[in-house]
């Protein structure tokens, strides 16, 4: 492929060739082809448009699969009753799977929002350039990682030798939202004027009383538009559960220190899609769609708080 | 926010001498507080590969190495072999990837470079969206939706049309293989390679591009003379945390993939992928070996996991993008 600069810039339109390769010492005399060059541009702008347009297609595609198949299942009973005690039959509810996430997603919260904020704190407020560096480093490195493998080591630590139980899971899905809330946190405390703090400095105020008076205020925006997308994030997070909390019975419970994992919906919908049994697809379409559902909506409602903050992206 | 306004001779506030007791102790202890935190975000990775490590140990003292190179997988016979799993990530992934990186990138230069505000302000959402839907659920829509159609139409019309490629042979009687596997992981990575790029793209600067069409530069010259060749690192650091993302996806590619325990080279047979053969046998795992010949599984995974969001970040540390890559 030729260079365009080294094509020569102006050109009458018709020429007819671009067999000849442009002679960089000889003079710069039109012998492109401009109508040929602005063709190709077209054509190129149509395939990213075209390209554009695949990727809401295949958005609009699945969710329209999800929620024609999943609004016809849904109905009062349908989140309030018990599945049916036996794989092949029609009827029931996923009542206990979406309490059970709940529970899961709601403790794993409780577990990496503070230590998110905190870390994310030490990076901005403490930390030296070198070690904040390598702070980011391992959280990016963490957000890496495959999240089966966090469901491994979950596997390991507390389910062998135990036995699972929703805090494994909901142990699991605070690893993954570890990174996602401190990294997003730390955004948004750069955003921080720089003005604010020396202003409390000025003011002789403690570096704790700006950290909770000042700083954190001022991001309280930002940082719940991070934990939210985490939450979302999280409660469609399967594979970690799959290992942690996958063995359980099918009854409401809220317990996750028991002696069994809690129900969830993203393990009711892998474990329907791994048997063929229609009742339990139609099921599993309207767990799906309860869960696209909360993901889509809480996504959009953090894109509306971020919107509303001035201190976020 | 009442006490503490007492001045204090203009110094910095952290080594300021002569304040309150409890201001010093609290400085302190949010301090320590917020560097346990920060230490237990650095613990998680250590111990994770510990763990990991720790749970591989019987099997790789049983198989070693060979472990790799071995194509076997017969939890029946205690003989375990990654051979077939690494192919079938490879497979996948490297799938995955030429499809998602034009595609992305194209999805990207629309959104920066030609999208009106007011469409772009619509659609850039709607595909940042796409990433959001849980992988679970793209792969029951892919063997319940997606895979009948393959089934019926795409992949007859490309054997009958590519077929002399090996890797278009006929179609099999189910719907499941490395090729739909392939379509759900591009749509799994196109999302994130097109925010991060449309992100560098947007921040190529102005006067560059006015400078390439003041010269006569076609829309499509400025992309590919000034663009793509400023953004061409971010770009790559993007692949390679799609590329991450791709080799680690165990659920969507279980669901898909239709747990196969051989090496075809029709991609529209079944296959396996490391993190789907984990995610797939776990809860049948009898024998203490098969368990930890899947902790070597995810040692591998978890190694060439690592490896990519290094490259990735090595890539970014000079060029900045990382701040886009968190979301």
């Amino acid at each position: 492929m030729t260079d365009p600069f080294d094509a020569p810039l102006e050109d009458l339109p018709g020429d007819a060739d671009l067999a000849d390769p442009p002679d960089l010492s000889g003079p710069l005399t039109p012998s492109g082809n401009l109508r040929r060059r602005q063709m190709i541009s077209r054509f190129v702008g149509a395939v990213q448009t075209a390209s554009a347009l695949l990727a809401v297609a295949v958005l609009g595609i699945v969710v329209y699969s999800v929620a024609s198949r999943g609004a016809s299942v849904l109905s009062f009973s349908f989140l309030t009753e018990n599945p049916p005690a036996f794989v092949g039959l029609p009827g029931g509810g996923i009542a206990p799977a979406i309490v059970g996430t709940a529970v899961i997603v709601a403790l794993a919260t409780a577990i990496a929002m503070p230590i998110g904020i905190l870390t994310a704190l030490y990076m901005t407020e403490f930390a030296g350039r070198w070690q904040a560096r390598a702070l980011r480093l391992a959280l990016d490195l963490l957000n890496g990682l495959p999240t089966i493998v966090v469901g491994l080591f979950v596997f390991g630590l507390l389910v062998v030798g135990h036995h699972q139980s929703g805090f494994a899971g909901a142990f699991a899905l605070a690893i993954i939202m570890l990174p996602l809330i401190a990294r997003a946190t730390q955004e948004v405390l750069l955003l921080v004027p720089t003005g604010l703090r020396e202003a409390a400095d000025a003011l002789g105020v403690s570096r704790w009383r700006t950290v909770f008076g000042v700083v954190l205020p001022t991001a309280r925006g930002g940082i719940l538009t991070a934990t939210v997308l985490a939450v979302a994030r999280a409660a469609g997070e399967t594979a970690p559960l799959v290992l942690a909390s996958s063995i359980y019975a099918n009854k409401v419970s809220i317990n996750p220190f028991g002696h069994e994992g809690l129900p969830n919906i993203p393990v009711y919908i892998f474990t329907a899609s791994e048997e063929a049994d229609r009742y339990g697809f139609a099921r599993a379409w309207g767990a799906a769609f309860v869960l696209l559902m909360f993901i889509l909506l809480v996504s959009l409602a953090s894109r509306a708080i971020d919107r509303r903050t001035t201190l976020s992206r | 926010m009442h006490a503490g306004t007492r001045v204090v001779g203009g110094r910095p506030a952290n080594t300021r001498s002569g304040t309150h007791p409890s201001d010093r102790l609290g400085d302190a202890l949010l301090r320590g507080v917020c560097l346990l935190a920060a230490l237990l975000a650095v613990l998680a990775i250590v111990a994770i590969s510990y763990q990991v490590i720790h749970g591989a140990r019987p099997s790789f003292a049983r198989f070693g190495l060979g472990f790799l190179g071995h194509s076997t997988w017969q939890p029946n016979f205690g003989v375990f072999g990654a051979a077939t799993f690494i192919y079938g990530t490879a497979v996948t992934s490297l799938m995955a990837m030429l499809l998602s990186v034009p595609l992305g990138i194209s999805i990207a230069l629309y959104l920066s470079l030609m999208a009106p505000r007011r469409v772009r302000a619509v659609i850039a959402p709607l595909v940042e969206m796409l990433a959001a839907i849980p992988s679970v659920i793209l792969g029951f829509w892919g063997i319940l939706v997606l895979g009948p159609f393959l089934q019926a139409h795409l992949e007859p019309f490309l054997h009958s049309t590519l077929g002399f490629i090996p890797i278009f042979g006929p179609t099999p009687t189910t719907g499941s293989g490395l090729f739909i596997a392939s379509l759900i992981l591009t749509i799994m990575v196109v999302p994130i390679i097109a925010s991060i790029s449309r992100d560098l793209f947007l921040a190529v600067p102005r006067e560059l591009q006015d400078g390439a069409t003041a010269l006569g530069a076609t829309p499509w010259e400025v992309v590919r003379g000034v663009v793509l060749p400023s953004s061409a690192s971010g770009i790559a650091a993007a692949a390679f945390l799609g590329l991450g993302r791709a080799l680690g996806e165990a659920i969507a590619v279980t669901q898909v993939i239709g747990a196969g325990n051989f090496i075809h080279t029709s991609l529209f047979q079944t296959g396996d992928t490391l993190a789907s053969r984990i995610a797939d046998q776990f809860q049948g795992a009898t024998t203490r070996l098969q368990i930890s010949s899947l902790f070597y599984l995810g040692l591998i995974l978890l190694v060439i996991g690592l490896l990519a969001n290094l490259a990735a970040q090595l890539i970014t540390r000079r060029f900045d993008v990382s701040k886009v890559a968190a979301r």
